[in-house]
């Protein structure tokens, strides 16, 4: 742990820093990249839809372990083939977990699927209590899509109007939209490439994403805010003080996603192992993906577009334009004293001495004119030259001792 | 920061009599493990998603009404239906997997028309035995004069129709009512047996197949159940099984017994039924309209009542709904029944015989039939139970291996909150009918995440505070101010999409929304009112503010080489 503390403190405070902010396009190019290889693989593969959208009847026998195997399946596929019924005659049999054994076959009607059953049953010497089934008719599914995309729909309204309202910030809003839609595409991408089966419990899955995503990623755009609430008092650019941000949450995110994906991969290897297909493993496997994107998108994707969107902002230039005044300044602190040289006339232009380059010009920049003297009654306040800022203290208990003659006698 | 001095003590004992005073109520409602749902114990569940444009609440809340009538009818205890959003209808039948039950579900076109051999008011042609083959009614060939449609006469009924039901509806014709009364009025039974209820062997002869004779002619078997029939208590649809080829004995919804002759138009060959005033009248009537074949049937009953007391009945789903007389010959298959109606009765009625016995349709395609076998739902119930407690422990290990001393918070945490989020579900199974389901149970597991993640974010910010110089117990309280908002606005999201997620999810799915949605609310209760102040009080101690190696938060721990000016140490 100690390394990672020190990691943890050095990112804090900006000892070590990784570029997130700056190097954006390199992000921006590798999840691109995935994306392409994502909505690729939906277009080229397309979605394996579970029978839940397709339409048909599942048998799901649960035998003893021994007896989850090849042989036991391949069996069962002749039995079922063998029934004479039409829907039946070409079942997709696998074993599901170490526990079960999964029979699909097309929509049956009551009485043929009775009789799939009870020849299930008959091959398996399963008793009735081991069986269960399911039989969905074709436009189940898409009744449940139609109101997953409903559902999507309202909430990243209600999302968008939320992020706005907290943030008071529009471009957050799109940023936190765009890594959203950045983490369901790697997922549903995810799904066409591996080929698992899609069902109701993949599209909760993948709902549910949305909250965890937007989860993260308001958690880092919190931290973002923060520092970027005082540029001009903190001295940094927003892309500066938006990496510094990230940064500081790296290893909260980190952390974070340790935890949330601990639970998740316990479903999903509890789902694969002793369930096989099922909503567990559906849900889990979307759930799993979707984070773990949505860790990714919240740091490399959402705030170098944040900076990037506001990058146009005029506060934000200003802030680009002194910072960059002030590294040419600190690059050489003292480049604008003259440097001394024996002939030097004493109250000369600066740039006379022969040894500076650069200076050759006879008028070299006047100072500015000065402020003029206090004069009158009471004090003259010169111009300020930047808005007053609260000063370093502030906020903090200041000692207020009275001056003496004000204390009194003791 | 609140002006007043923090008590964290005080907020602690709340928080706890609050638990106590949660389970205290789950003593009193005296079970101490919730309900599982259909995966995790096993049962049937059949989901219908209503088709058509015009679903509304009431007609879904009337066809759940009907439906629930119907299953909890055919012998199935404990049955429980539902509606869920606005269009779909769950049935769940815990502990028992019936998939054929399907069938009774779904089942549309309900509605029979039926002629009536005898009634408990009308007994006459069930009183005895005998055997008097009928002549068959004369299908006069007179064609009316007249067939307008738009002539209805809902006047009294001239046949002097005593129809014995208290809306005593009657049919008047569409056309004159100068048919020709056809069919004898023979009151001899026939002899052929047929007992109408359950499992009777096929009624001999030919008559069952010719109900306007039968009808006159009752076989003596039918006569004999029609006599040992009870009918249930008022409200209650009796318990028949209607089986359109043979006759049946029935009741409405008065306790008025009927025995019916096999079906003679089935309901879809309705094509429309409305309720309205019609002209000249003051009083609600029904106006059918049949199609084609249902003409012809309609035409050959009306020839055969038109003038006489028989009636016919209009049989939903095995209970009689109306028994018109007929008071005219209607040869168009635009009928009206009239009667006593009041607004309501009418519009019921009509939307009965629009429907068949569901107001809403629900096809074929859109229903979702599932059973889980009693094994299947022992594995699930483990493997969900496996999970939770692996997913808990690892997260419990990590907390602890990374933030040690205050570990310990987040193990208390964790516990307090699985403490509630039991005696909750414990709760909401009692009060709201919550069944805990699989996903549920993995909603709860992805909620562990969430809490611990706030505790993450806390302790990160109060790690964050100490590096910037400030003492340990500083840290604790500006730590907590900052990561308050950044918690509330996270949890807020996250129950944003739970709540979306609930009311547009179907099926099983709302299971894992709901724990979503109440894991999260228990993860803000726990952050606000325990783990801050348990991280309040512990700055307390030496072990903590002094930056003891135990305690997470020394100087190693937070990445400094020495603890900044300010800190104690």
């Amino acid at each position: 742990m100690g390394k990672f503390s020190r990691l943890g403190n050095d990112l804090y405070s900006g000892q070590k820093s990784i570029d997130f902010v700056g190097r954006r396009w390199l992000w921006y190019a590798i999840s691109a990249l995935i994306v392409a290889v994502a909505v690729g693989g939906l277009v080229g593969k397309g979605i394996n839809y579970g029978i839940e959208f397709t339409g048909g009847a599942e048998y799901r026998v649960s035998l003893p372990a021994d007896q989850v195997d090849q042989d036991t399946a391949d069996e069962l596929r002749e039995a079922v083939a063998g029934t004479d019924i039409d829907n039946a005659s070409s079942p997709v049999v696998t074993t599901s977990g170490n526990e079960a054994i999964l029979i699909q076959t097309e929509p049956l009607s009551d009485t043929e699927s009775e009789e799939v059953a009870q020849t299930i049953l008959d091959a398996t010497g399963a008793s009735s209590d081991d069986l269960s089934q399911s039989e969905i008719g074709a436009s189940w599914g898409q009744e449940v899509a139609e109101r997953a995309l409903l559902g999507l729909a309202v909430f990243l309204v209600l999302v968008v109007l939320f992020i706005w309202a907290y943030f008071r910030q529009w471009k957050m809003s799109v940023a936190a939209l765009v890594a959203l839609a950045h983490d369901v595409i790697i997922t549903i991408g995810v799904y066409a490439l591996s080929g698992f089966e899609v069902s109701p419990a993949t599209v909760t899955g993948i709902l549910t994403i949305l909250g965890f995503s937007l989860y993260d990623t308001v958690v880092v755009f919190d931290k973002v805010r923060e520092n970027t609430a005082d540029l001009r008092g903190s001295r940094q650019t927003y892309a500066k003080a938006a990496n510094l941000a990230v940064n500081q949450t790296l290893v909260r995110s980190i952390n974070t996603s340790i935890v949330a994906l601990i639970p998740v991969a316990c479903i999903l290897y509890v789902g694969v192992v002793r369930l096989g297909t099922g909503s567990l493993k559906d849900l889990a496997l979307a759930l799993f993906v979707g984070m773990a994107a949505g860790v990714y998108s919240s740091v490399f994707i959402a705030t170098p577009l944040l900076a990037h969107l506001k990058a146009r902002e005029s506060e934000v230039l200003l802030a680009e334009k002194r910072d960059k005044a002030r590294r040419r300044a600190m690059a050489d602190r003292y480049a604008a004293v003259p440097a001394f040289t024996e002939d030097m006339p004493v109250a000369d232009e600066p740039g006379a001495g022969p040894e500076r380059p650069g200076s050759q010009e006879p008028s070299a920049p006047a100072a500015p004119p000065r402020a003029p003297e206090a004069s009158g009654r009471g004090r003259v306040a010169p111009a300020p030259q930047r808005p007053v800022q609260k000063s370093a203290a502030s906020g903090r208990q200041q000692p207020s001792r009275q001056p003496r003659s004000k204390r009194g006698r003791k | 920061m609140a002006s007043h001095r923090y008590r964290p003590g005080r907020t602690v004992v709340i928080f706890f009599a609050g638990l106590a005073i949660a389970f205290g109520l789950v003593a009193l409602a005296g079970s101490w493990t919730p309900r599982l749902g259909l995966d995790l114990q096993g049962g049937t569940r059949i989901s219908l998603v209503a088709s058509g444009d015009d679903v509304t609440q009431e007609s879904l809340q009337e066809a759940a009404a009907i439906i629930d009538s119907r299953v909890n009818g055919s012998g199935v205890s404990e049955a429980e239906v539902t509606t869920q959003g606005e269009r779909t209808v769950v049935v769940e039948i815990p502990g028992e997997t019936r998939p054929e039950l399907e069938e009774t579900v779904k089942r549309q076109a309900q509605l029979r028309f039926r002629v009536v051999a005898c009634t408990t008011a009308d007994p006459s042609a069930c009183g005895g035995a005998g055997a008097t083959p009928l002549a068959p009614g004369s299908q006069a060939p007179g064609q009316p004069a007249v067939p307008g449609s738009g002539a209805t006469v809902p006047s009294a009924p001239e046949s002097g129709s005593s129809t014995p039901k208290n809306r005593a509806p009657f049919l008047s014709t569409g056309e004159q009512n100068d048919g020709q009364q056809g069919g004898d009025q023979s009151e001899e039974p026939s002899e052929s047996p047929s007992p109408s209820e359950t499992a009777q062997p096929s009624p001999e002869g030919d008559l069952v197949d010719e109900p306007l004779q039968w009808m006159n002619n009752p076989d003596p078997a039918s006569v004999q159940a029609f006599n040992e029939f009870e009918c249930p208590p008022q409200g209650q649809a009796p318990a028949v099984e209607d089986d359109p080829d043979k006759p049946l004995v029935t009741c409405d919804d008065q306790g008025m017994k009927y025995l019916l002759s096999a079906s003679m138009i089935e309901g879809t060959n309705l094509q429309s039924a409305s309720a309205g005033i019609p002209d000249q009248s003051v009083n609600w009537a029904v106006d059918l309209k049949f199609d084609g074949a249902g003409t012809d049937d309609f035409t050959q009953i009306s020839r055969t009542l038109y003038n006489t007391e028989k009636q016919f009945a209009i049989v939903l789903d095995g209970q009689v709904i109306s028994a018109p007389t007929m008071n005219g010959i209607i040869t168009n298959g635009e009928a009206q029944i009239t009667g006593d109606f009041s607004e309501a009765e009418a519009t019921s009625l009509s939307t009965s015989l629009k429907f068949g016995a569901l107001p809403i349709q629900f096809s074929d395609d859109l229903i979702e039939t599932q059973t889980v076998g009693p094994s299947l739902a022992g594995n699930q119930l483990s493997a969900g139970l496996a999970a939770g407690g692996l997913g808990l422990g690892l997260v419990m290990i990590y907390c602890m291996l990374y933030y040690r001393g205050l570990g310990i918070v987040v193990l208390a945490s964790l516990f307090v909150a699985a403490a509630w989020t039991y005696a909750l579900v414990l709760l909401l199974s009692e009060s709201a009918g919550f069944a805990l389901s699989l996903p549920g149970v993995a909603g709860l597991i992805v909620g562990v995440g969430i809490t611990a993640d706030s505790f993450i974010v806390y302790f990160e910010r109060v790690r964050d505070e100490m590096r910037d110089g400030k003492s340990m117990r500083v840290a604790c309280e500006s730590g907590w101010h900052r990561a308050r908002n950044t918690c509330l606005a996270a949890d807020a999201v996250s129950l944003l999409a739970a709540v979306v997620l609930y009311i547009f999810a179907t099926g099983v799915v709302r299971g894992f929304a709901f724990a979503l949605g109440l894991s999260t609310l228990i993860d803000l209760a726990v952050f606000f009112w325990f783990t801050h102040p348990m991280v309040s009080w512990l700055a307390r101690f030496k072990l903590f503010n002094r930056g003891h190696k135990l305690s997470g938060l020394d100087a190693e721990s937070l990445g400094l080489d020495r603890y900044p000016m300010g800190a104690k140490a």
